[in-house]
């Protein structure tokens, strides 16, 4: 069944195009070649591109991607420098941009294995786990809290489960089973954020299947899926998963105000037994009992039925979990997975290379679900070490208007607003100036992320890869306090160190270069900048002013 | 997407006209004429402007009474100069309901606030599957993307929460203000015009340097946002939001100035947005939401109403109608009353209303549409829709897209293709349009 699901009919899908229209449109020939790829099969690349590390996954992803390249007649972009490459890993490993003071010693290196010794320190950096929790909180709860949902408590426990590298589907299983007070059991709040409605449960069955099996099941809800094999009854099979689960919010009395306060909310277990009923667009009733791809669960009240669920979750050389997991890793580094979307392995969305994505997901399973395992075969692999800028032989691979992805090149992608306010933390030094303490520090982190996230409008978690910003997000970061302060030449701040400092000129713009988009300026730049520094009267403004200009660029909340 | 368009002619349009026309015409003259069209054509360009009651406003004590029924509660009906009666509490806009209308027959289901909040700015009930666009969104897409003078948002929402552009994408989002019209970080404080520009040539090169450096659409679409937020820092319609610009009698009128002074529970600050909305709409804004909260009258309805909501509510819709009209603006901007639903006919035992979907009233008026009718009824006690026909928002909406001149048959694409058809396939309400 599982198997049946990833490799894709070809045929059916083709069909499917004309009756209803979707916006992926895949050049034909493309997935035919991708899928006939035999894994293991060397295309004698000439020369073996390597960040250091020898691990024989990398060397089958190095192996494939080159085949489709081969097969699509495109060619890859050139490896990506060290600036280029030193930024995008930090964005995409620790949620930020590098600090100038490590930038330089990277460049400095001469160390041919240093690509992957930096992958190896940076899943190692408390970074690491603090980006990982932001990324799955957002995803499980969403941006903005929902209403008796406990953020501090799902923080927690991704914080536990990336601090400690747990398996991912013991995660996974967490989150399914989690029952009881959601500080206690911050596993808890991924339910209680599903829970918002009296809706039997159907949110949490159309969240669970989409973000951890990679499955859109919600359309059928309603009706049998317009283009695949999911029926109606599968969805309400799913959903009876869910239906021993309730809340109990808590109230209790304020001393303060003499007034019934929200308390802590839990989940706890409730009785239900035998099926669910549903309704088909005909207006007839029909019942559904709790089944996984088929397999059927004992209906009785002796079932505890989301721990049955978190079991079948598991089961099998490639489970959908593990699918759905390596899909999301492969998207977020390379700004598009194996799918489009990514949270849609099914039939009629065909897939990229499909021996790949298969090999991967069973690799990852048999590591044991091991997130920093699959994140090392994925960071160190060519395809992701390759710049960002296409070439004339590989224009076409432009995932972005429907084409299949060949990862020819590494797809931009713009930053998160986490990502965004801890690089311009990063940047102006306002870590290390010591300034404020870190619950200061992080409620004003946490204040001006709701601003840019109301600003921005959308908490759908939902991944874009193209930029789609606001102007009141403009306004914020040209005007706003942050970059104001950033800006400024207060003693402490980076900008005052920088110009108090010792340098010429062209040492002090080149530092800004470093600072804000990790690399030097290019020579028209530097004239450009000079030419500033040449008609003013004030160099200070000029200096300021240029911080401003690269902290508000495309190129620093771009992540290429 | 074919569209028949009916915003005002574009700056290149006007250029054209200059070139060709400056032999013939003395150029002073020509100019002031030019101007004079100018300010003429932004007046009198289609626009919206939705008064959004949250909290849902019990519609059956101000616009369709039922003073025989014991759920008719304290209020009494009066004549109004339109064909029907509205609520003692409304003698102002009872004098120009001859242009205004009330629909007396929605029927919407949706009786959560967040779920009838979506359902009547969408048209659509909500779904996990895809995000639909407000109302608001679909206006700026289709009017608003075609103003080229336009150097403010399109969709402008006072004193309310956000709602999402869903599929039409974050260009077409509200963009939101506070009733006192200030825009957060739209000031340059100490910075100064000079040092904007200095700094916006030093963006120029790095972002330029990006675009051109083979890596796809993104870089220019930041470019993009950026030229509109600096526009619209710079740009003179800023002025739009600063009501203290208007004379004091205009001011009083819209907030129903208290006789005693003092305020009327925040009533004034809904009169002050509504002129802001008259200033947006001059200046070219195709849609301005203007939020009016404290309707979730669950205890003491009749209290609230009397001496809070209603007074306010009163002047303002008042005064914003006969200011458009002596405008002459009001042909052309559809004003539309409602909110996410309505309350309950029964009276509780804490005398209040709690919420009701099934039978209620969603006044509007302006834009070309009839006025001073009432569309649809409900049965003596209020609970249910008695004429033949009940409508939806989609209906509604379709109304106003209709005077509006946004064709009906409109479909746009979801993020995963779906089509999704214009105000989810409503039809314009022929009593209104007829």
């Amino acid at each position: 069944m599982v198997l049946g699901m990833t490799k894709m009919n070809f045929t059916g899908w083709l069909g499917l195009q004309t009756r209803f229209c979707r916006p992926t449109i895949v050049s034909a020939g493309l997935v035919v070649a991708a899928a006939l790829a035999l894994p293991g099969v060397n295309v004698g690349a000439s020369e073996t591109f390597t960040t250091g590390s020898s691990d024989v996954i990398i060397q089958e992803i190095n192996n494939q991607i080159r085949q489709t390249w081969k097969d699509n007649e495109v060619d890859p972009s050139p490896v990506a420098d060290d600036a280029e490459w030193m930024r995008r890993v930090y964005l995409d490993i620790v949620g930020h941009i590098p600090a100038v003071e490590d930038v330089e010693k990277f460049l400095g290196d001469k160390d041919k294995a240093k690509r992957t010794k930096l992958i190896e320190r940076l899943l190692d950096d408390p970074g690491y786990v603090r980006n990982w929790t932001t990324i799955w909180t957002n995803l499980c709860i969403g941006q903005q809290t929902p209403r008796r949902v406990s953020r501090e408590g799902m923080q927690k426990f991704f914080r536990e489960a990336f601090g400690k590298n747990r398996p991912w589907k013991d995660v996974v299983s967490d989150l399914v089973t989690a029952e009881g007070h959601y500080e206690e059991n911050g596993a808890t709040n991924f339910l209680l954020a599903q829970m918002q409605d009296q809706d039997d449960g159907a949110q949490m069955t159309a969240k669970t299947t989409r973000l951890f099996m990679g499955m859109q099941v919600q359309c059928t809800q309603c009706h049998d899926h317009p283009f695949n094999d999911w029926k109606q009854d599968q969805f309400w099979q799913f959903n009876s998963f869910f239906r021993q689960t309730a809340k109990v919010d808590h109230r209790r009395f304020d001393q303060k105000t003499g007034r019934m306060v929200d308390d802590f909310s839990e989940i706890v277990e409730k009785n239900f037994s035998g099926p669910v009923y549903f309704e088909k667009r005909s207006g007839l009733m029909k019942v559904a009992y709790p089944a996984y791809f088929g397999t059927e669960v004992n209906p009785d009240e002796s079932t505890d039925r989301r721990k049955e669920l978190a079991r079948l979750m598991t089961v099998g050389e490639r489970p959908m979990i593990a699918m759905a997991y390596i899909n999301r890793l492969w998207a977020h580094f390379f700004g598009f997975g194996f799918t489009n979307p990514i949270d849609d392995i099914s039939t009629h969305i065909p897939v990229t290379h499909p021996a790949l994505f298969d090999r991967l997901s069973e690799e990852f399973v048999k590591s044991g679900y091991d997130c920093k395992q699959a994140m090392r075969w994925i960071a160190n692999s060519e395809p992701y070490n390759l710049t960002s800028r296409t070439t004339k032989k590989n224009a076409r691979d432009n995932p972005a208007i429907g084409e299949a992805a060949l990862f020819t090149h590494v797809y931009v992608k713009p930053m998160s607003a986490e990502q965004l306010y801890d690089s311009l933390i990063i940047a102006t030094n306002a870590h290390k100036s010591g300034r404020s303490g870190w619950e200061q520090a992080e409620s004003q982190r946490h204040a001006w992320l709701q601003k840019f996230v109301q600003a921005f409008g959308t908490d759908d978690g939902g991944e874009s890869s193209s930029f789609d910003g606001t102007i009141p997000q403009a306004l914020m970061m040209m005007n706003g306090p942050l970059v104001q302060d950033a800006v400024s030449v207060k003693a402490g701040s980076h900008l005052h160190d920088l110009l108090t400092g010792k340098g010429s000129e062209n040492q002090k713009i080149q530092r800004l270069y470093m600072t804000s988009l990790g690399r030097m300026p290019t020579r028209p730049e530097l004239g450009a900048a000079q030419k500033f520094l040449n008609n003013s009267h004030d160099p200070l403004t000029v200096y300021q002013d240029l911080f401003w200009a690269l902290l508000n660029s495309n190129e620093f909340i771009i992540n290429h | 997407m074919s569209l028949v368009t009916p915003s005002g002619m574009s700056r290149r349009h006007f250029m054209g006209h200059l070139a060709a026309g400056a032999a013939t015409l003395p150029a002073l003259d020509f100019i002031s004429h030019v101007k004079a069209n100018a300010a003429d054509l932004k007046r009198r360009q289609k626009a919206c402007i939705l008064m959004w009651m949250s909290g849902g406003p019990p519609s059956i004590d101000i616009w369709d009474l039922k003073p025989d029924s014991k759920n008719g509660g304290e209020f009494k009906p009066i004549n109004t100069k339109g064909d029907l009666q509205i609520s003692e509490h409304m003698p102002k806009t009872a004098q120009v309901m001859d242009n205004l209308s009330v629909i007396r027959a929605m029927s919407t289901r949706e009786a959560d606030h967040g779920r009838g909040r979506y359902y009547m700015h969408t048209s659509y009930v909500p779904t996990p599957t895809v995000v639909h666009p407000a109302f608001g969104s679909v206006v700026s897409y289709e009017l608003g993307s075609k103003r080229k003078d336009l150097e403010i948002p399109a969709f402008i929402s006072i004193g309310g929460g956000g709602s999402s552009p869903g599929f039409l994408g974050m260009t077409h989002s509200p963009f939101l203000v506070n009733g006192s019209g200030q825009i957060e970080n739209s000031d340059l404080g100490s910075v100064g015009l000079e040092r904007l520009d200095q700094r916006l040539r030093m963006l120029g090169t790095v972002e330029d340097n990006f675009i051109h450096s083979q890596r796809g659409e993104s870089g220019q679409a930041h470019k993009d946002v950026y030229v509109k937020a600096v526009n619209l820092m710079k740009s003179k319609q800023m002025d739009a939001f600063k009501i203290n610009e208007e004379k004091k009698e205009v001011l009083d009128a819209y907030s129903g100035a208290p006789a005693q002074g003092g305020m009327m529970g925040g009533g004034g600050q809904f009169g002050r947005s509504l002129l802001m909305a008259r200033r947006l709409v001059e200046a070219g804004v195709p849609f301005v939401e203007v939020d009016f909260g404290g309707w979730d009258l669950h205890a003491n309805v009749f209290q609230t109403l009397k001496t809070q909501r209603l007074p306010a509510l009163d002047a303002g819709i008042a005064a914003l109608t006969s200011d458009l009209k002596q405008r002459g603006m009001l042909n052309d901007v559809v004003l539309v009353w409602m909110g996410e639903f309505a309350r309950t006919p029964r009276i509780n035992q804490d005398v209040g209303r709690d919420h009701w979907a099934n039978s209620w009233s969603v006044m509007i008026g302006g834009g070309g549409l009839k006025g001073g009718l009432a569309v649809g009824e409900t049965d003596k006690d209020g609970i249910s829709v008695s004429s033949s026909k009940s409508y939806q928002p989609g209906d509604v909406w379709a109304t106003v897209a209709h005077a509006l001149g946004i064709p009906l048959d409109i479909v746009h694409k979801s993020k995963n293709g779906r089509p999704m058809k214009l105000a989810n396939g409503g039809t314009a309400i022929q009593e209104l349009i007829g």
